[in-house]
Protein backbone atom coordinates (compact mmCIF):
# COMPACT_ATOMS: atom_id res chain seq x y z
CA UNK A 1 0.00 0.00 0.00
CA UNK A 2 1.45 3.30 -0.81
CA UNK A 3 1.79 5.94 1.82
CA UNK A 4 -1.06 7.97 2.66
CA UNK A 5 -0.49 11.48 0.41
CA UNK A 6 -2.24 13.29 3.54
CA UNK A 7 -0.10 12.92 6.12
CA UNK A 8 -3.06 14.46 8.75
CA UNK A 9 -6.72 14.49 7.82
CA UNK A 10 -9.36 16.09 9.73
CA UNK A 11 -12.87 15.37 8.49
CA UNK A 12 -16.39 17.12 10.24
CA UNK A 13 -14.07 17.64 13.41
CA UNK A 14 -16.92 18.51 16.22
CA UNK A 15 -15.49 19.76 19.75
CA UNK A 16 -18.20 21.11 22.32
CA UNK A 17 -17.62 22.65 25.98
CA UNK A 18 -20.36 21.87 27.73
CA UNK A 19 -23.85 23.06 25.09
CA UNK A 20 -21.50 25.16 23.34
CA UNK A 21 -20.45 23.91 20.28
CA UNK A 22 -16.49 25.63 19.52
CA UNK A 23 -15.88 23.76 16.13
CA UNK A 24 -19.27 22.73 13.87
CA UNK A 25 -17.54 20.55 11.74
CA UNK A 26 -14.04 21.54 10.23
CA UNK A 27 -11.90 19.41 7.76
CA UNK A 28 -8.27 20.17 6.48
CA UNK A 29 -5.72 18.58 5.22
CA UNK A 30 -1.95 18.42 5.84
CA UNK A 31 0.25 16.87 3.20
CA UNK A 32 3.46 15.62 3.87
CA UNK A 33 6.24 17.83 3.80
CA UNK A 34 3.94 21.06 4.07
CA UNK A 35 3.51 24.17 6.02
CA UNK A 36 -0.43 24.97 6.45
CA UNK A 37 -1.41 28.03 8.34
CA UNK A 38 -4.67 27.71 10.26
CA UNK A 39 -5.71 31.61 11.06
CA UNK A 40 -8.97 33.40 11.93
CA UNK A 41 -9.75 35.88 14.67
CA UNK A 42 -9.72 35.38 18.66
CA UNK A 43 -12.26 32.74 19.90
CA UNK A 44 -12.66 31.05 15.99
CA UNK A 45 -11.93 27.94 17.34
CA UNK A 46 -7.96 27.56 15.94
CA UNK A 47 -6.51 26.33 19.56
CA UNK A 48 -9.11 23.84 20.61
CA UNK A 49 -8.60 22.56 17.05
CA UNK A 50 -4.69 21.74 17.78
CA UNK A 51 -6.01 20.53 21.23
CA UNK A 52 -8.58 17.91 19.44
CA UNK A 53 -5.82 16.74 17.13
CA UNK A 54 -3.16 16.50 20.37
CA UNK A 55 -6.17 14.28 21.83
CA UNK A 56 -6.52 17.25 25.31
CA UNK A 57 -9.89 18.03 24.17
CA UNK A 58 -12.51 15.19 23.20
CA UNK A 59 -14.11 15.62 19.70
CA UNK A 60 -17.88 15.06 19.67
CA UNK A 61 -17.93 14.02 16.38
CA UNK A 62 -15.69 13.24 13.01
CA UNK A 63 -12.19 12.11 12.38
CA UNK A 64 -8.62 12.33 12.89
CA UNK A 65 -6.62 10.59 10.44
CA UNK A 66 -2.71 10.97 11.06
CA UNK A 67 -0.86 8.68 8.23
CA UNK A 68 -4.13 6.93 7.09
CA UNK A 69 -4.65 6.12 10.93
CA UNK A 70 -7.56 6.70 12.95
CA UNK A 71 -6.28 8.54 16.06
CA UNK A 72 -9.24 10.24 17.67
CA UNK A 73 -9.60 7.90 20.05
CA UNK A 74 -5.76 7.60 21.31
CA UNK A 75 -4.26 9.48 24.24
CA UNK A 76 -2.56 12.34 23.71
CA UNK A 77 0.90 10.66 24.87
CA UNK A 78 -0.14 7.67 22.15
CA UNK A 79 -0.52 10.72 19.50
CA UNK A 80 2.70 12.24 20.62
CA UNK A 81 4.82 8.83 19.77
CA UNK A 82 2.97 8.31 16.46
CA UNK A 83 4.61 11.79 15.71
CA UNK A 84 2.30 14.63 16.66
CA UNK A 85 4.22 16.86 19.13
CA UNK A 86 2.27 20.65 20.13
CA UNK A 87 4.07 23.92 20.83
CA UNK A 88 1.49 25.36 22.97
CA UNK A 89 0.16 28.71 22.90
CA UNK A 90 1.95 30.41 25.85
CA UNK A 91 5.23 28.25 25.37
CA UNK A 92 4.04 26.58 28.65
CA UNK A 93 7.30 25.95 29.74
CA UNK A 94 8.30 24.28 32.98
CA UNK A 95 9.55 27.19 35.00
CA UNK A 96 10.85 25.94 37.93
CA UNK A 97 13.16 23.10 35.59
CA UNK A 98 16.31 23.97 33.82
CA UNK A 99 16.50 24.75 29.88
CA UNK A 100 18.22 21.32 29.89
CA UNK A 101 15.42 19.42 31.60
CA UNK A 102 12.90 21.29 29.75
CA UNK A 103 14.73 19.64 26.67
CA UNK A 104 14.54 16.41 27.72
CA UNK A 105 11.24 16.29 28.50
CA UNK A 106 10.60 17.08 24.84
CA UNK A 107 11.90 13.42 24.53
CA UNK A 108 10.02 11.99 27.28
CA UNK A 109 8.81 9.46 24.82
CA UNK A 110 11.73 8.31 23.45
CA UNK A 111 13.88 5.48 24.15
CA UNK A 112 16.84 6.11 22.12
CA UNK A 113 19.24 7.30 24.53
CA UNK A 114 22.35 8.06 22.66
CA UNK A 115 20.06 9.87 19.90
CA UNK A 116 18.63 11.74 22.41
CA UNK A 117 22.05 12.97 23.49
CA UNK A 118 23.04 14.01 20.13
CA UNK A 119 19.90 15.45 19.21
CA UNK A 120 20.03 17.37 22.53
CA UNK A 121 23.60 18.69 21.05
CA UNK A 122 21.82 19.48 17.46
CA UNK A 123 19.17 21.87 19.43
CA UNK A 124 21.39 23.82 21.47
CA UNK A 125 23.31 24.24 18.09
CA UNK A 126 20.46 25.19 16.77
CA UNK A 127 19.48 27.87 19.18
CA UNK A 128 22.84 29.44 20.65
CA UNK A 129 21.00 31.78 23.00
CA UNK A 130 20.29 28.11 24.75
CA UNK A 131 23.08 26.77 24.65
CA UNK A 132 24.79 29.35 27.14
CA UNK A 133 21.61 29.02 29.86
CA UNK A 134 21.29 25.19 30.09
CA UNK A 135 21.63 25.20 33.46
CA UNK A 136 19.48 28.04 34.02
CA UNK A 137 16.29 27.66 35.05
CA UNK A 138 13.62 27.64 32.05
CA UNK A 139 11.08 30.70 34.53
CA UNK A 140 14.17 33.14 33.83
CA UNK A 141 14.36 33.30 30.36
CA UNK A 142 13.55 36.63 28.67
CA UNK A 143 9.82 35.91 26.24
CA UNK A 144 12.08 35.37 22.66
CA UNK A 145 14.61 32.82 24.88
CA UNK A 146 11.55 31.23 26.02
CA UNK A 147 9.62 30.97 22.72
CA UNK A 148 13.12 29.20 21.18
CA UNK A 149 13.01 26.94 23.93
CA UNK A 150 9.24 26.14 23.54
CA UNK A 151 10.57 25.50 19.96
CA UNK A 152 13.18 23.33 20.51
CA UNK A 153 11.38 21.04 23.24
CA UNK A 154 9.35 20.48 20.83
CA UNK A 155 11.88 19.43 18.19
CA UNK A 156 13.21 17.35 21.16
CA UNK A 157 10.21 14.79 20.27
CA UNK A 158 11.54 14.09 16.70
CA UNK A 159 7.72 15.11 15.24
CA UNK A 160 6.69 14.41 12.24
CA UNK A 161 3.86 17.11 12.29
CA UNK A 162 4.68 19.82 14.70
CA UNK A 163 2.19 21.95 15.74
CA UNK A 164 2.45 25.60 16.44
CA UNK A 165 0.19 27.42 18.26
CA UNK A 166 0.82 31.05 18.37
CA UNK A 167 4.57 31.22 17.90
CA UNK A 168 4.41 34.77 17.53
CA UNK A 169 1.99 36.24 20.00
CA UNK A 170 3.81 38.92 22.49
CA UNK A 171 7.21 38.82 20.83
CA UNK A 172 8.62 42.04 19.51
CA UNK A 173 8.59 42.78 16.06
CA UNK A 174 12.53 41.51 15.55
CA UNK A 175 11.91 38.74 17.24
CA UNK A 176 8.89 37.90 15.40
CA UNK A 177 11.19 37.40 12.59
CA UNK A 178 13.41 35.44 13.99
CA UNK A 179 10.89 32.93 15.11
CA UNK A 180 9.79 32.76 11.56
CA UNK A 181 12.44 32.17 9.86
CA UNK A 182 12.90 29.55 12.19
CA UNK A 183 9.66 27.86 11.32
CA UNK A 184 11.47 27.93 7.95
CA UNK A 185 14.57 25.66 8.94
CA UNK A 186 12.38 24.01 10.67
CA UNK A 187 10.32 22.62 7.69
CA UNK A 188 13.69 22.09 5.53
CA UNK A 189 14.59 19.73 7.69
CA UNK A 190 11.69 18.05 6.49
CA UNK A 191 9.15 18.59 9.26
CA UNK A 192 5.53 19.04 8.42
CA UNK A 193 4.30 21.69 10.74
CA UNK A 194 0.28 23.02 10.92
CA UNK A 195 0.62 26.86 12.39
CA UNK A 196 -2.00 28.28 13.77
CA UNK A 197 -1.39 32.51 14.19
CA UNK A 198 -3.35 35.66 14.75
CA UNK A 199 -0.46 37.24 12.34
CA UNK A 200 -1.74 36.40 9.27
CA UNK A 201 0.35 38.81 7.19
CA UNK A 202 3.44 36.34 8.25
CA UNK A 203 1.48 32.81 8.38
CA UNK A 204 0.27 33.32 4.99
CA UNK A 205 4.09 34.23 3.73
CA UNK A 206 5.00 31.44 5.28
CA UNK A 207 2.81 28.53 4.42
CA UNK A 208 1.87 26.66 1.23
CA UNK A 209 -2.20 26.12 2.43
CA UNK A 210 -4.18 28.02 4.30
CA UNK A 211 -7.53 27.73 6.29
CA UNK A 212 -9.41 30.52 7.77
CA UNK A 213 -11.67 29.36 10.81
CA UNK A 214 -14.76 31.54 11.24
CA UNK A 215 -16.59 30.70 14.29
CA UNK A 216 -15.98 26.82 14.42
CA UNK A 217 -16.58 26.63 10.72
CA UNK A 218 -13.93 26.55 7.93
CA UNK A 219 -14.78 29.87 5.91
CA UNK A 220 -12.32 29.35 3.46
CA UNK A 221 -9.61 27.41 2.46
CA UNK A 222 -6.64 27.11 -0.68
CA UNK A 223 -3.41 27.84 -1.51
CA UNK A 224 -1.76 30.60 0.78
CA UNK A 225 -0.60 32.84 -1.83
CA UNK A 226 -4.48 33.50 -3.32
CA UNK A 227 -5.86 33.88 0.30
CA UNK A 228 -3.46 36.45 0.52
CA UNK A 229 -5.12 38.26 -2.65
CA UNK A 230 -8.24 37.34 -1.15
CA UNK A 231 -9.90 40.65 -0.88
CA UNK A 232 -12.33 39.36 2.05
CA UNK A 233 -9.15 37.77 4.02
CA UNK A 234 -7.18 41.44 3.34
CA UNK A 235 -9.94 43.06 4.40
CA UNK A 236 -10.46 41.21 8.14
CA UNK A 237 -7.24 39.69 8.66
CA UNK A 238 -4.33 41.68 6.56
CA UNK A 239 -5.68 45.45 7.42
CA UNK A 240 -6.71 46.70 3.96
CA UNK B 1 21.16 19.75 79.28
CA UNK B 2 20.50 15.84 79.56
CA UNK B 3 17.12 16.64 79.64
CA UNK B 4 17.84 18.69 76.80
CA UNK B 5 19.83 16.14 74.50
CA UNK B 6 17.66 13.54 75.95
CA UNK B 7 14.17 15.38 74.27
CA UNK B 8 16.34 16.00 71.08
CA UNK B 9 16.76 12.86 70.83
CA UNK B 10 13.15 11.83 71.63
CA UNK B 11 12.36 14.48 68.95
CA UNK B 12 13.86 13.76 66.39
CA UNK B 13 13.05 10.43 65.98
CA UNK B 14 9.61 11.52 66.02
CA UNK B 15 10.23 13.98 63.83
CA UNK B 16 11.14 11.58 61.86
CA UNK B 17 8.17 9.42 61.42
CA UNK B 18 6.17 12.43 61.01
CA UNK B 19 8.44 13.75 57.72
CA UNK B 20 8.17 10.56 56.09
CA UNK B 21 4.57 10.99 56.29
CA UNK B 22 3.93 14.67 55.45
CA UNK B 23 6.22 13.64 52.31
CA UNK B 24 3.15 11.98 51.08
CA UNK B 25 1.00 14.84 51.75
CA UNK B 26 3.61 17.21 49.94
CA UNK B 27 4.18 14.82 46.87
CA UNK B 28 0.58 14.94 46.18
CA UNK B 29 -0.39 18.30 47.19
CA UNK B 30 2.12 19.37 44.54
CA UNK B 31 1.01 17.28 41.78
CA UNK B 32 -2.80 17.46 42.54
CA UNK B 33 -3.25 20.57 44.81
CA UNK B 34 -5.44 18.34 46.68
CA UNK B 35 -5.14 17.68 50.66
CA UNK B 36 -5.16 13.75 50.67
CA UNK B 37 -6.94 13.42 53.99
CA UNK B 38 -6.80 9.94 53.84
CA UNK B 39 -3.38 9.63 53.98
CA UNK B 40 -2.87 9.31 58.03
CA UNK B 41 -5.08 6.68 57.50
CA UNK B 42 -2.82 4.85 55.45
CA UNK B 43 0.29 5.11 57.79
CA UNK B 44 -2.47 3.57 60.29
CA UNK B 45 -2.91 0.64 58.29
CA UNK B 46 0.74 0.38 57.33
CA UNK B 47 1.51 0.08 61.25
CA UNK B 48 -1.61 -2.97 61.08
CA UNK B 49 0.19 -4.60 58.04
CA UNK B 50 3.31 -4.62 60.20
CA UNK B 51 1.51 -6.08 63.01
CA UNK B 52 0.38 -8.60 61.01
CA UNK B 53 3.75 -9.67 59.36
CA UNK B 54 5.81 -9.97 62.64
CA UNK B 55 2.92 -11.90 64.10
CA UNK B 56 2.80 -14.46 61.12
CA UNK B 57 6.47 -14.81 61.61
CA UNK B 58 5.53 -15.42 65.45
CA UNK B 59 8.65 -12.80 66.00
CA UNK B 60 7.11 -12.46 69.37
CA UNK B 61 10.27 -10.82 71.13
CA UNK B 62 13.27 -9.67 70.00
CA UNK B 63 14.98 -12.28 68.17
CA UNK B 64 18.84 -12.48 66.28
CA UNK B 65 18.84 -10.47 63.12
CA UNK B 66 16.39 -8.01 64.66
CA UNK B 67 17.14 -5.69 62.48
CA UNK B 68 16.99 -7.43 59.03
CA UNK B 69 13.73 -8.76 60.06
CA UNK B 70 12.71 -5.42 61.03
CA UNK B 71 13.46 -4.02 57.38
CA UNK B 72 11.76 -7.13 55.60
CA UNK B 73 8.38 -6.18 58.10
CA UNK B 74 9.25 -2.38 56.70
CA UNK B 75 9.16 -3.43 53.03
CA UNK B 76 6.19 -5.71 53.73
CA UNK B 77 4.17 -2.77 54.86
CA UNK B 78 5.42 -0.27 52.19
CA UNK B 79 4.17 -2.87 49.27
CA UNK B 80 0.97 -3.43 51.06
CA UNK B 81 0.34 0.35 51.25
CA UNK B 82 1.68 0.91 47.79
CA UNK B 83 -1.00 -0.89 47.03
CA UNK B 84 -3.44 0.52 48.88
CA UNK B 85 -2.64 4.53 47.64
CA UNK B 86 -2.69 2.71 43.78
CA UNK B 87 -6.32 1.67 44.82
CA UNK B 88 -7.35 5.17 47.07
CA UNK B 89 -6.26 7.03 43.62
CA UNK B 90 -8.16 4.65 41.42
CA UNK B 91 -11.34 3.95 42.88
CA UNK B 92 -11.55 7.41 45.24
CA UNK B 93 -9.86 10.52 43.29
CA UNK B 94 -9.59 9.83 39.76
CA UNK B 95 -13.13 9.61 39.05
CA UNK B 96 -13.39 13.06 40.48
CA UNK B 97 -10.12 14.52 38.58
CA UNK B 98 -12.78 17.37 37.25
CA UNK B 99 -14.54 17.81 40.23
CA UNK B 100 -14.46 20.76 42.42
CA UNK B 101 -12.40 20.76 44.67
CA UNK B 102 -14.55 20.66 48.15
CA UNK B 103 -16.09 16.96 46.96
CA UNK B 104 -12.74 15.54 46.45
CA UNK B 105 -12.13 17.01 50.05
CA UNK B 106 -14.89 15.05 51.24
CA UNK B 107 -13.81 11.92 49.74
CA UNK B 108 -10.77 12.28 51.26
CA UNK B 109 -12.75 12.17 54.71
CA UNK B 110 -14.70 9.64 53.26
CA UNK B 111 -12.00 7.10 52.29
CA UNK B 112 -10.73 8.30 55.28
CA UNK B 113 -13.53 6.88 57.76
CA UNK B 114 -13.93 3.77 55.17
CA UNK B 115 -10.03 3.07 56.30
CA UNK B 116 -10.51 3.15 60.43
CA UNK B 117 -13.33 1.28 60.64
CA UNK B 118 -12.21 -1.47 57.81
CA UNK B 119 -9.29 -1.95 60.20
CA UNK B 120 -11.19 -1.55 63.26
CA UNK B 121 -13.44 -5.03 62.23
CA UNK B 122 -10.05 -6.58 60.61
CA UNK B 123 -7.86 -5.73 64.02
CA UNK B 124 -10.20 -4.86 66.44
CA UNK B 125 -11.02 -1.84 68.26
CA UNK B 126 -8.61 -2.37 71.42
CA UNK B 127 -4.98 -1.26 71.35
CA UNK B 128 -3.14 -3.75 69.76
CA UNK B 129 0.65 -5.03 71.40
CA UNK B 130 3.53 -4.49 68.83
CA UNK B 131 6.31 -6.93 69.86
CA UNK B 132 9.82 -5.29 70.05
CA UNK B 133 11.76 -6.67 67.19
CA UNK B 134 14.82 -4.89 68.77
CA UNK B 135 16.37 -5.21 72.70
CA UNK B 136 15.32 -2.32 74.48
CA UNK B 137 19.12 -1.22 75.92
CA UNK B 138 20.79 1.62 75.98
CA UNK B 139 23.71 2.40 73.60
CA UNK B 140 26.63 3.00 75.27
CA UNK B 141 27.55 4.41 78.49
CA UNK B 142 26.55 8.38 77.92
CA UNK B 143 23.93 10.09 79.47
CA UNK B 144 21.60 10.10 77.32
CA UNK B 145 19.16 6.72 76.34
CA UNK B 146 19.84 5.80 72.62
CA UNK B 147 18.13 2.82 72.06
CA UNK B 148 18.73 0.40 68.75
CA UNK B 149 15.44 1.00 67.54
CA UNK B 150 15.84 5.38 67.54
CA UNK B 151 19.09 4.21 65.22
CA UNK B 152 16.96 2.12 62.92
CA UNK B 153 14.17 4.84 62.85
CA UNK B 154 16.77 8.04 62.23
CA UNK B 155 18.65 5.67 59.48
CA UNK B 156 15.69 4.35 57.83
CA UNK B 157 13.83 7.55 57.36
CA UNK B 158 17.45 9.44 56.32
CA UNK B 159 17.92 7.03 53.89
CA UNK B 160 14.48 7.01 52.21
CA UNK B 161 14.41 10.61 51.89
CA UNK B 162 17.86 10.57 50.11
CA UNK B 163 16.33 8.09 48.16
CA UNK B 164 13.18 10.03 47.34
CA UNK B 165 15.46 13.70 46.39
CA UNK B 166 17.14 11.16 44.00
CA UNK B 167 14.10 9.33 42.53
CA UNK B 168 12.36 13.51 42.27
CA UNK B 169 15.33 15.24 41.09
CA UNK B 170 18.04 12.12 38.84
CA UNK B 171 15.55 9.82 37.27
CA UNK B 172 12.96 10.44 34.14
CA UNK B 173 10.27 9.41 36.36
CA UNK B 174 10.84 12.35 38.84
CA UNK B 175 11.33 15.02 36.23
CA UNK B 176 8.07 13.39 34.63
CA UNK B 177 6.15 14.29 38.50
CA UNK B 178 8.00 17.58 38.21
CA UNK B 179 6.53 18.49 35.49
CA UNK B 180 2.73 17.40 36.12
CA UNK B 181 3.69 19.35 39.68
CA UNK B 182 4.51 22.63 37.34
CA UNK B 183 2.16 22.25 34.35
CA UNK B 184 -0.35 19.46 33.96
CA UNK B 185 -1.54 20.30 30.57
CA UNK B 186 1.72 21.05 29.01
CA UNK B 187 3.32 17.70 30.78
CA UNK B 188 0.46 15.94 28.44
CA UNK B 189 1.63 17.48 25.54
CA UNK B 190 5.23 16.42 25.62
CA UNK B 191 3.46 12.94 25.71
CA UNK B 192 3.80 12.40 29.82
CA UNK B 193 1.31 9.86 30.93
CA UNK B 194 -0.16 11.81 33.59
CA UNK B 195 -2.85 9.41 35.06
CA UNK B 196 0.24 7.51 35.51
CA UNK B 197 2.61 9.69 36.52
CA UNK B 198 -0.14 10.84 39.51
CA UNK B 199 -0.70 6.97 40.43
CA UNK B 200 3.23 6.48 41.21
CA UNK B 201 2.98 9.43 43.38
CA UNK B 202 0.44 8.24 45.14
CA UNK B 203 2.00 4.76 45.36
CA UNK B 204 5.16 6.41 47.01
CA UNK B 205 3.54 8.60 49.34
CA UNK B 206 1.75 5.97 50.59
CA UNK B 207 4.60 3.63 50.52
CA UNK B 208 6.95 5.84 52.92
CA UNK B 209 3.60 6.67 55.20
CA UNK B 210 3.81 2.29 55.51
CA UNK B 211 7.39 2.72 56.77
CA UNK B 212 5.98 5.49 58.94
CA UNK B 213 3.59 2.96 60.73
CA UNK B 214 5.46 0.16 61.09
CA UNK B 215 8.45 2.47 62.62
CA UNK B 216 5.52 4.00 64.60
CA UNK B 217 4.15 0.61 66.01
CA UNK B 218 7.58 -0.76 66.82
CA UNK B 219 8.44 1.96 68.44
CA UNK B 220 5.42 2.99 70.53
CA UNK B 221 4.46 -0.64 71.46
CA UNK B 222 0.58 0.09 71.00
CA UNK B 223 -1.37 0.69 67.79
CA UNK B 224 -4.64 1.59 67.51
CA UNK B 225 -7.27 2.21 64.11
CA UNK B 226 -7.28 5.62 65.96
CA UNK B 227 -3.61 6.50 65.59
CA UNK B 228 -3.86 7.63 61.86
CA UNK B 229 -5.79 10.74 62.59
CA UNK B 230 -3.70 12.20 65.13
CA UNK B 231 -0.36 11.56 63.70
CA UNK B 232 -2.11 12.16 60.03
CA UNK B 233 -2.76 15.71 61.18
CA UNK B 234 0.65 16.15 62.44
CA UNK B 235 2.60 15.21 59.79
CA UNK B 236 0.21 17.41 57.56
CA UNK B 237 1.37 20.11 60.25
CA UNK B 238 4.54 19.28 58.90
CA UNK B 239 4.48 19.49 55.98
CA UNK B 240 2.48 23.10 56.31
CA UNK B 241 5.09 24.13 58.37
CA UNK B 242 7.89 23.30 55.60
CA UNK B 243 5.71 24.60 52.84
CA UNK B 244 3.58 22.45 51.47
CA UNK B 245 4.27 21.01 48.06
CA UNK B 246 7.62 21.49 48.55
CA UNK B 247 9.66 18.28 49.51
CA UNK B 248 13.06 18.97 51.62
CA UNK B 249 10.45 21.46 53.56
CA UNK B 250 8.25 18.25 54.11
CA UNK B 251 11.40 16.91 55.76
CA UNK B 252 11.99 20.10 57.75
CA UNK B 253 9.12 20.29 58.89
CA UNK B 254 8.76 16.78 60.16
CA UNK B 255 12.08 17.15 62.55
CA UNK B 256 10.83 20.40 63.65
CA UNK B 257 7.54 20.02 64.66
CA UNK B 258 9.50 16.32 66.43
CA UNK B 259 11.48 18.68 68.02
CA UNK B 260 8.89 21.37 69.39
CA UNK B 261 7.07 18.72 70.42
CA UNK B 262 9.30 17.05 72.31
CA UNK B 263 10.51 20.28 73.97
CA UNK B 264 7.09 21.04 74.96
CA UNK B 265 6.53 17.64 76.26
CA UNK B 266 10.15 17.72 78.34
CA UNK B 267 9.99 21.32 79.33
CA UNK B 268 6.04 22.02 80.17
CA UNK B 269 4.43 18.45 80.07
CA UNK B 270 3.64 15.60 79.03
CA UNK B 271 -0.38 16.72 78.24
CA UNK B 272 0.89 19.78 76.07
CA UNK B 273 2.63 17.47 73.66
CA UNK B 274 -0.33 18.35 71.12
CA UNK B 275 -0.76 21.68 72.19
CA UNK B 276 2.25 22.67 71.05
CA UNK B 277 1.93 20.95 67.81
CA UNK B 278 -1.06 22.80 66.77
CA UNK B 279 -0.24 25.92 67.84
CA UNK B 280 2.96 25.28 65.42
CA UNK B 281 -0.18 25.11 62.41
CA UNK B 282 -1.80 27.63 63.72
CA UNK B 283 1.43 30.16 63.86
CA UNK B 284 2.16 29.31 60.78
CA UNK B 285 -1.25 29.63 58.81
CA UNK B 286 -0.83 32.97 60.77
CA UNK B 287 2.59 34.22 60.65
CA UNK B 288 3.90 32.31 57.30
CA UNK B 289 1.09 30.78 54.79
CA UNK B 290 3.58 29.62 52.47
CA UNK B 291 5.96 27.69 55.14
CA UNK B 292 9.21 28.06 55.77
CA UNK B 293 10.68 26.52 52.41
CA UNK B 294 7.35 27.19 50.57
CA UNK B 295 6.91 29.31 47.45
CA UNK B 296 4.07 32.21 47.24
CA UNK B 297 1.13 30.61 47.06
CA UNK B 298 -1.39 31.44 44.16
CA UNK B 299 -4.25 29.53 43.01
CA UNK B 300 -3.23 28.54 39.76
CA UNK B 301 -5.76 30.14 37.00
Amino acid sequence: MAAAPDLLSVEDLHVRYGSVEVLKGISLKVRRGEIVALIGANGAGKSTALMAISGIVPASKGSIRFSGREIRSLPSEQRVSLGITQVPEGRRLFPRMTVKENLLIGATLRTDRSEIEKDLAWVLKLFPVLKKRSLQLAGTLSGGEQQMLALARGLMAKPTLLLLDEPSLGLAPKLIGEVFSLIRKIHEMGITLLLVEQNAYQALQVAQTAYVLETGTIALHGPAERLRQDPSVKRAYLGG
Amino acid sequence: MNLFLQQLLNGLTIGAVYALIALGYTMVYGILQMINFAHGEVFMVGAYFGLSVILAFGLAAPVPGGVAWLVGVICAAAAGCALLGLLIERVAYRPLRKAPKLSVLITAIGVSFFLQNAVMLCWGAQDRYVPELLPVRQMGEGAVAVTPMQVVIFAVSLLLMIGLQWVVHGTKLGRGMRAVAQDPLAARLMGIPVDRVIAVTFAIGSALAGVGGVLFGVYYSTINFHDGYLTGLKAFTAAVLGGIGNLPGAMLGGLLLGLLEALGAGYISAQWKNVVAFAVLILVLLLRPRGLLGERLAERA
